[in-house]
């Protein structure tokens, strides 16, 4: 398959999510009023524990703002182009989607990275824009963590996409996926580190939530903007993020051979 | 008035037996449920890992306002969050049908697909307050019990007013539904810490604007006997029911008009 | 005293248009521009238009959905956008395009949910729900979730839903849409019968003339917001020049067919069309091309709404 094609898919989903404008606005409005919120109660915390989990205040608040800024891109909440998968494989749609030439787990991805372009071009950067505005934000200078950044941004997409994947692929063997939707949920929000960092998380809780993949979602990539050396001390990080992203993906695409045989087996 | 709640009750006790014909998908989404809005206290139990007080007020007098913030959301969650989908109703002509039957269309609104499960977040804010009650020192007088039941029903009373607005407001903006969860689910959050810790305009538009603060920082000041920092009057302390009644008739004004207006979809 | 009576009747949308990022135009048009009409108990109207010409806008005022910008309207006496939910329990109102069921319950539950709802009483609702449940064949269906119903059975169903609590006048916006010959036919025989039987008024939109011809005595036509005819429907066809089209096959080429009560308008090798006014029996004409030729095939094709508007406006 040509790169053309995946390209055509990545901008056919940005487009999709670019037509619902005011949608758009007002999800800015609510990501902003959040950010503030979780800004004062950070400030209050670090106020009276300043360098808890190695961040001073204003890295705190870079922190609170950049996890504002990932929620959408990576999915924090569900949703994307991936949900509305149970409701294709009981409708028997999804037959047609698995007799495209090209392989769904590369076509899902491809739509999803358009999504997530747009979603962080827009709920992303502006309300990114209005907390810097509002408080004192920790910036890095040197253009090599900004370059690290993008990449771990990007591969915090990926892994979000392939969780949901995952997760719309358990349509093809249970009938109601919600309860596990609602569970993954839970997990992309707690031990990503969207709700409070990782660092400040006591010893065990702490550990489980490093052997998890969800931590490469917020947390990482944050890791990675906030480390103050030339950058070369993130590779870890990136690698880290590496590994989860192949997992997850050969994973969906080894699930997504299963689901083929469940649906010519089941004649569907 | 009791009419409107006959018809709330038949026609959300159709879901609820709808619904329990996934028993597992039931048990399932309401535990998950509660657990999401555990993690909300479970973020504040790991800060206090770190520390003994947050702007002034300890764990157990924080896991009191927590708990009637959560109260307070979860039962206008219950009763009226669906009013949430009403820029869908509006774009799919549901609102249309509801509008040619003989029940108010909010009542409507709110009991089509009633969804019972959202008592989770009632149950679990319900277990805080409990807890954070009963730890707390508080200088139980008949005056405090009162103020703390009436908090429970004006903090509801304001929640759910909210929720109406925010359908309101779809009526004109179908596809702008967010904005109004920054006002619902964002009070929510904004209310769970004491506001010692937000700037004095953030207390003030919480306190003139939108009375966020009379469903949980007011009446918990008064009963667990905490001066107010921002020295704003002490009857605020004891307006809740007042400042509920003003806003419900806000809510039911803007929703009248707002159907009024309603142009509904097509030619 | 009529049972709808609506005097001049405007309703007004202001549209805005997005021109450019920030340039923004507002437009005002004009759906409902000024109609008057008055329907008397027991009547049964046809409402016909183009897309777009007023139709839903007027039914949606009648209802009370939406609020007129100016005018006269009353419904059972009532003013229907300030008494909508009083109103509400004296009409019953059908959406073609979209059921008034609800979609994950059974139907059995829907119905009990709007008996409830209207306060039928249990004999009434009982009496009712059997009668129009067997009229409309939907006994076997009663146990099923809406969603799972087909097309002309979910609208079967949706006419027995707005029928329950005995509507002293029904409206159906294009009730016939996307279903079956089969399914039209058994629809129009049941509110023809409705309407003789138990005198319930009825207000019908469609696109589709026999729809009318079969259930409506009366006709009105409303094109870009205002009435462009009223009457019943022989006068309808008249003013339209509405014409039922014959089209013979012969059997041999012959000279175009001078038959009287038609007029040949095309011939193509075997096949002639011949038009007829509609609203004349086509048996005559039948008979006298037979009596003469010897025909291999023969159809009659109905007259269209599109076929009879254009008419209506070139009359002075």
């Amino acid at each position: 398959m040509s790169a053309s094609l995946y390209a055509g898919l990545a901008s056919r989903g940005f487009r999709r999510y670019a037509t619902y404008r005011s949608a758009t606005l007002a999800g800015i409005f609510t990501n902003t009023v959040f950010g503030v919120i979780i800004s004062y109660t950070y400030i209050a915390l670090w106020v009276e524990r300043p360098q808890l989990g190695g961040y001073g205040i204003a890295q705190a608040l870079t922190f609170a703002w950049v996890a504002q800024a990932l929620i959408m891109p990576v999915g924090l909440f569900g949703g994307g182009i991936v949900a509305d998968y149970s409701e294709r494989v009981r409708s028997g749609a999804v037959a047609t989607d698995l007799q495209r030439p090209a392989p769904l787990l590369a076509v899902r991805l491809a739509e999803d990275l358009g999504r997530a372009a747009y979603a962080l071009l827009t709920r992303g950067i502006a309300p990114m824009l209005v907390g810097a505005l509002l408080f004192p934000l920790a910036w890095p200078s040197s253009v090599s963590t900004w370059l690290l950044f993008a990449l771990s941004i990007t591969l915090a997409v990926v892994i979000g996409f392939a969780l949901r994947y995952l997760l719309g692929l358990l349509a093809f063997w249970i009938i109601d996926t919600s309860g596990p939707a609602s569970v993954l949920v839970v997990l992309q929000i707690f031990a990503s580190g969207s709700a409070l960092p990782l660092v400040t998380f006591p010893g065990v809780l702490r550990r489980i939530c490093e052997l998890l993949p969800f931590r490469c979602l917020v947390q990482v990539p944050c890791d990675v903007l906030l480390r103050e050396d030339t950058g070369t001390g993130s590779l870890p990080l990136i690698g880290l993020q590496l590994l989860w992203a192949t997992t997850l993906l050969g994973l969906g695409a080894v699930l997504t051979r299963a689901a083929v045989r469940t649906v010519v087996v089941q004649g569907g | 008035m009791s009419e409107a709640l006959r018809m709330f009750g038949a026609i959300a006790g159709a879901w609820v037996r709808a619904g329990f014909t996934y028993r597992t998908s039931f048990v399932v989404l309401t535990s998950t449920g509660m657990i999401l809005t555990f993690l909300d206290f479970a973020i504040i139990l790991i800060m206090f890992s770190h520390l003994d007080a947050l702007g002034g007020f300890t764990l157990t007098q924080i896991a009191v306002l927590y708990g009637l913030s959560g109260f307070a959301i979860g039962v206008a969650d219950l009763l009226l969050g669906n009013a949430e989908m009403l820029g869908q109703r509006v774009r799919d002509g549901t609102l249309d049908q509801m509008l040619v039957r003989p029940v108010p269309a909010l009542v409507q609104v709110a009991a089509d697909r009633f969804a019972l499960r959202r008592v989770g977040r009632v149950l679990q804010s319900g277990a805080v307050l409990g807890w954070g009650l009963s730890a707390a020192p508080i200088d139980w007088t008949p005056l405090r019990v009162l103020v703390l039941a009436s908090a429970l029903v004006c903090g509801s009373l304001i929640f759910a007013s909210l929720f109406v607005l925010g359908g309101a407001f779809q009526v004109f903006a179908g596809d702008a539904s967010e904005v109004a969860n920054a006002f619902t689910y964002g009070g929510n959050t904004l209310t769970q810490y004491p506001l010692a810790i937000y700037p004095v305009e953030v207390v003030r538009a919480v306190t003139f604007i939108v009375p966020l603060a009379f469903v949980n920082w007011y009446p918990a000041l008064y009963v667990l006997g905490v001066d107010d920092p921002f020295d704003l009057p002490a009857a605020f302390q004891v307006a809740s029911p007042v400042v509920a009644a003003l806003f419900v008739a806000v809510a039911a004004l803007t929703w009248r008009t707002a159907l009024r207006h309603y142009r509904s979809t097509g030619s | 005293m009529p049972m709808i009576d609506v005097h001049d009747l405007r309703r007004t949308f202001l549209i805005r248009e997005r021109r450019g990022v920030l340039r923004r135009t507002r437009r005002e048009v004009q759906a409902v521009d000024g109609i008057t009409f008055s329907v008397e108990p027991g009547e049964a109207v046809g409402y016909i238009g183009p897309n777009g010409a007023g139709k839903s806008t007027t039914i949606k005022m009648l209802t009370g959905i939406l609020v007129p910008t100016s005018g006269h309207l009353r419904v059972a006496d009532l003013d229907p956008s300030r008494r909508r939910t009083e109103l509400a329990r004296r009409i019953g109102v059908v959406f073609g395009q979209r059921t008034g069921l609800w979609w994950d319950l059974p139907l059995r539950d829907s119905f009990e949910l709007l008996r409830r709802i209207y306060r039928v009483p249990t004999p009434t609702y009982e009496r009712n729900l059997s009668a129009y449940v067997g009229l409309l064949e939907i006994g076997d269906l009663l146990g099923q979730p809406v969603r799972q119903l087909s097309l002309g059975q979910r609208m079967r169903a949706d006419i027995v839903a707005a029928l329950l609590h005995d509507p002293e006048i029904l409206y159906l916006d294009e009730p016939t849409i996307g279903l079956d010959i089969a399914s039209k036919q058994r629809l129009r025989t049941f509110l023809r019968e409705l309407n003789a039987d138990r005198g319930t008024t009825i207000l019908l939109t469609t696109h589709d003339l026999v729809d009318i011809e079969q259930v409506c005595r009366r006709v009105m036509v409303i094109d870009h917001g205002r009435l462009a005819f009223d009457g019943d429907f022989a006068a309808l066809h008249a003013a339209g020049q509405a014409t039922r089209t014959v089209v013979v096959d012969f059997h041999d080429e012959v000279p175009p067919i001078d038959v009287p009560g038609s007029r040949v308008v095309r011939v193509d090798g075997v096949r002639q069309w011949l038009t007829v006014p509609a609203g004349t029996p086509t048996g005559p004409v039948i008979a006298a091309l037979a009596s003469s030729h010897e025909i291999a095939d023969l159809s009659i094709r109905e007259p269209t709404i599109e076929d009879v508007l254009p008419h209506l406006y070139a009359r002075p």
